[in-house]
C-alpha cells in the first residue's frame, strides 16, 4: 500500500512537470489560430458574380489559350514549357506553374479570385509595393462569364486522380525543395534556381524534408491554408489548395519525412506485448523469491 | 605461483584462476541489502539498464553519424532515420533514453534526499552520485549538439557563451572551448569526441566508484535504521531468512529490481514507439542556421530548472550586471547539491517524514524545482520574468536556510 502511495506521488510530480513543459509551454509559445478556411471566405465577395454563372469549358479553352499560354505551359493539352526553368525564373522571377492540374488542386473560388487579382487572392500585397509588380497581371477587367469559362476549362482538363507526390510537385516544388524525397537522384530540388527564388522571395524558401517533424501536421494545415496566419508578413503566397489537395501535400511530406511510420507502428505493439510477458514473469520470480524472506 | 589442479568444469577452471566464487559472493550473493526498502531503491538498476541502452544504441548510431557540419543533419535525419534498417529505432531509443535517464536520476537523487541517504558515512555515495549527474549533464548537452539542428546550434551558442562570464579569461575561454570564434565545425567535432568517448568513459569510471562507495556504509533503508550487517547476515546465512533484516543482492534484491524494470521498460518502449516526440524538440528538425535566431531558445527539460535560475536575475543591482548575478546563481545551483551532506546539520539519519522542518523544506524544494522547470521554458517576459526571479530566489534561500532548519529539527527531538 505504501509503495503505491509513493508511486502515486512520483507519477503525479512527473505528470505535472510533463504538462508544464509540453502542452502548457506550447500553448503559451504558439498561440491558437483559427482553423483552416477552405472556403476562402475573404474573397467570396469578389467572386460572387463568377459563382452565379455556369462556365463553358469550350469557350474557356479559347480564352486560356489566348491569355495564359504565353507564360504558362499546359503540358497535358500540348502547350509545352517555352523556356527551361532557369530562363523562366530569370524572366518572371519564379517559374510559372503548369496549368494542367490547376483545376484539380486549387479551389474553384480561389482560382477565380486569383485570375481577377493574384496579389489579393494570394495575400502578398505587402511584397508588391513601391513599383514592384506581381509577375502575373490581374484579369479583373474580364467579364465574370469569361472567368467562369476559364475556371471551367481548367477543371475540365485536370486529372481525376493525382498521387500525393504529384500534388506536392505542382503545388510546392516551384519554390520549395524536399531533398529527402529523392536524396540520391536530386529530382526533388526546387524548380526555381536558388538565386532567382532568393531574389523573388527575399530569402531561400526552406527545404521541406523534415517539416512534418519540425512543424507537425496541424500547424502545416493552418499554415499552408493561409501562411499569414502564423507568419505575418511572410513572402509565401496563399496558394489556395483545396482541402483534399492540401491533405495530399501533407501526406507526401509525411511519406518523405517520416517514412518509417508504418514500420514503427507495426513493431511497437509486438515490442510491448513481449515486455508485458517479461514483466509478468519478473513479478512471479520476485514473488517466489521474496516469499522466502517475508 | 599458486597450485593448479586439473579442473572438472569451466567454472572450476575459472575459479582457480580468477577466484570467481569469492567474487560472486562479494558482489552478489553476500552483498547485503536492507530488507526494509521500497521500489525507489530500484532506480539504481534502472539507471544501469538505461545507460546500457544508451551505450549500445549509441554505438549503432555512431556507425552512420558524420561529425561534420555539412553532413551531420542529413546523416541523422536521412541516413539513420530512413536508409539504415531500424536506424529509426536506435535513434528513438537513444533520444528517449537520454531524456528518461534524467527523470530516473532525479527520482534517484530526491529519494536520497528524502531518506537522508547522503548523511554521516554516506557522503561519498552522494558526492560520486552528484559527479555522475554532472557528467551525465555534460554528455546530454554534448549529444544534443550532434544532429546539428537549429536548437542544437543555439543551445551550444548560449551555453558556451556562459563561460565568457568567467573573470579575466572569459573571452579567451569561450574561444578555446569552441575551437573557433563561433560555434562551428571544430565545436561539433570536439563535442562528438566528448559525447562518444571521453564522457562515457568517465561515466563508466564514476559508476564503478559509485558502486564501490556503497560497499562500506551500505545502502540506507526506509526508516534510516542502523543495521548491524554482520549479525544480520549471519542470521540470513544460518537460514533464518525471515528474521534477518538483510537480503542478498542476488537473487532476492535483484528479483524485485527486475520486476520494476519490467514495468519501466513497458513505459520506456511505449515512449519510444508512440511518444518519442516529447524527447525531441521540433525546432531541432530545422537544420542549424547561424543567421536566424529561434523565437525561443531553451534547453532540454532536465536543464530547465538551472537555466531558469540563470535567467531569473534579470536586472542589474548597482554596478553588478544582471548577467553576472545570474551566472553566480547558476554556479550556486550547480554545486550546492554537492555539499548537501554538510548543509544538513541534523546528526540523525531519518526520512523526511520524521523531521518536521526538513519535510516542509523538501516539498517546497520539489514544488520550486517544478516551477523553475516550467518557467524555464516560457519566454522570460512580463509576469514570467518575476515568477522566475521569485522561484530562483526561493531556491537559493532554501539552501541558505537548510542548516538552521535541520539544526532546529534535531534540537526539537532532543538530540
Amino acid at each position: 500500500m505504501r509503495e503505491l502511495k509513493i508511486l502515486a506521488v512520483v507519477v503525479a510530480f512527473t505528470l505535472v512537470t510533463y504538462w508544464g513543459v509540453e502542452p502548457f509551454a506550447h500553448s503559451q509559445m504558439h498561440p491558437h489560430v483559427d482553423p483552416a478556411d477552405y472556403k476562402f471566405t475573404d474573397v467570396q465577395e469578389d467572386v460572387k458574380d463568377v459563382n452565379a454563372l455556369t462556365g463553358d469549358a469550350q469557350n474557356g479553352a479559347a480564352l486560356v489559350q489566348a491569355n495564359c499560354t504565353a507564360c504558362h505551359s499546359i503540358e497535358k493539352e500540348g502547350f509545352p514549357q517555352l523556356m527551361d526553368n532557369a530562363s523562366a525564373a530569370a524572366a518572371y522571377g519564379v517559374v510559372p506553374p503548369d496549368l494542367s492540374s490547376a483545376g484539380k488542386i486549387y479551389s474553384a473560388d480561389y482560382l477565380a479570385a486569383f485570375i481577377k487579382d493574384p496579389v489579393k487572392a494570394s495575400k502578398v500585397a505587402h511584397k508588391f509595393q513601391d513599383g514592384r509588380v506581381h509577375p502575373m497581371p490581374g484579369y479583373g477587367w474580364m467579364q465574370a462569364q469569361e472567368i467562369a469559362d476559364m475556371v471551367a476549362y481548367l477543371q475540365s482538363i485536370s486529372p481525376k486522380e493525382m498521387t500525393n507526390k504529384e500534388v506536392f510537385v505542382d503545388a510546392c516544388q516551384r519554390c520549395h525543395g524536399i531533398k529527402y524525397g529523392d536524396m540520391k537522384g536530386g529530382s526533388m530540388a526546387a524548380k526555381t534556381p536558388d538565386e532567382n527564388i532568393k531574389a523573388y522571395m527575399g530569402k531561400l524558401p526552406p527545404d521541406l524534408s523534415q517539416y512534418i517533424r519540425s512543424r507537425g501536421e496541424s500547424y502545416l494545415h493552418t499554415f499552408v491554408n493561409d501562411p499569414q496566419k502564423h507568419l505575418e508578413g511572410t513572402a509565401m503566397p496563399r496558394v489556395g489548395l483545396t482541402e483534399e489537395a492540401e491533405t495530399q501535400v501533407i501526406k507526401y511530406m509525411q511519406e518523405v519525412g517520416d517514412s518509417k511510420k508504418a514500420e514503427r507502428e507495426a513493431l511497437g505493439p509486438k515490442f510491448l506485448i513481449y515486455l508485458v510477458i517479461f514483466a509478468i514473469f519478473a513479478w512471479l520470480w520476485k514473488a517466489s523469491k521474496w516469499r522466502e524472506v517475508h | 605461483m599458486a597450485k593448479f589442479e586439473k579442473a572438472n568444469s569451466v567454472g572450476e577452471w575459472l575459479d582457480q584462476r580468477l577466484n570467481t566464487t569469492a567474487l560472486t559472493k562479494v558482489l552478489m550473493t553476500e552483498y547485503w541489502i536492507p530488507k526494509d526498502i521500497n521500489f525507489l531503491w530500484a532506480m539504481g538498476v534502472l539507471l544501469a539498464v538505461t545507460f546500457k541502452i544508451l551505450v549500445i544504441s549509441g554505438l549503432f548510431l555512431m556507425m552512420y553519424y558524420k561529425p561534420d557540419v555539412a553532413l551531420a543533419f542529413d546523416s541523422v535525419n536521412y541516413t539513420i532515420m530512413q536508409e539504415v534498417a531500424y536506424g529509426w529505432l536506435f535513434r528513438h531509443m537513444h533520444g528517449v533514453a537520454a531524456s528518461v535517464v534524467f527523470l530516473i536520476i532525479y527520482i534517484h537523487m530526491f529519494t536520497g534526499i528524502y531518506y537522508g541517504s547522503y548523511k554521516q558515512g554516506r557522503e561519498m555515495i552522494w558526492i560520486s552520485g552528484m559527479l555522475l549527474f554532472m557528467t551525465f549533464s555534460a554528455a546530454g548537452f554534448s549529444g544534443y549538439m550532434l544532429p546539428w539542428g537549429q536548437m542544437s546550434y543555439w543551445a551550444a551558442m548560449v551555453i558556451t557563451n556562459l563561460f565568457g562570464g568567467v573573470p579575466v579569461i572569459g573571452d579567451a575561454l569561450v574561444v578555446w572551448i569552441r575551437g573557433d570564434f563561433n560555434v562551428a565545425d571544430a565545436t561539433l567535432t570536439r563535442f562528438f569526441m566528448l559525447h562518444v568517448f571521453l564522457l562515457p568513459i568517465v561515466i563508466m569510471g564514476i559508476i564503478g566508484l559509485h558502486f564501490y562507495t556503497l560497499r562500506i556504509p551500505h545502502v540506507n533503508n526506509q526508516e534510516g535504521a542502523d543495521i548491524d550487517y554482520d549479525a544480520e547476515a549471519e542470521k540470513y546465512l544460518a537460514g533464518n531468512k525471515k528474521e534477518a533484516k538483510v537480503i542478498p543482492f542476488w537473487p532476492i534484491f535483484i528479483s524485485k529490481d527486475f520486476a520494476i524494470l519490467g514495468i519501466f521498460l513497458i513505459f520506456y518502449f511505449y515512449l519510444v514507439f508512440f511518444h518519442y516526440n516529447f524527447a525531441m524538440d521540433p525546432v531541432n528538425f530545422d537544420p542549424a542556421d547561424a543567421m536566424v535566431t529561434p523565437a525561443h531558445i531553451y534547453p532540454e527539460w532536465y536543464f530547465l530548472w538551472s537555466y531558469e535560475v540563470l535567467r531569473g536575475f534579470f536586472f542589474d543591482v548597482g554596478p553588478v550586471k544582471a548577467f553576472d548575478i545570474g551566472l553566480m546563481a547558476f554556479g550556486f545551483a550547480n554545486v550546492i547539491f554537492l555539499v548537501l551532506p554538510w548543509l544538513d546539520r541534523d546528526p540523525a539519519i531519518l526520512p523526511a517524514h520524521k523531521r518536521p522542518g526538513f519535510r516542509v523544506w523538501f516539498w517546497i524544494l520539489m514544488v520550486d524545482l517544478i516551477v523553475l522547470t516550467v518557467y524555464g521554458k516560457l519566454p522570460p517576459t512580463g509576469i514570467n520574468a518575476w515568477v522566475g526571479f521569485a522561484s530562483a530566489s526561493v531556491f537559493i534561500l532554501l539552501f541558505v536556510a537548510l542548516p538552521f532548519i535541520t539544526k532546529a529539527d534535531a534540537k526539537k527531538r532532543g538530540a
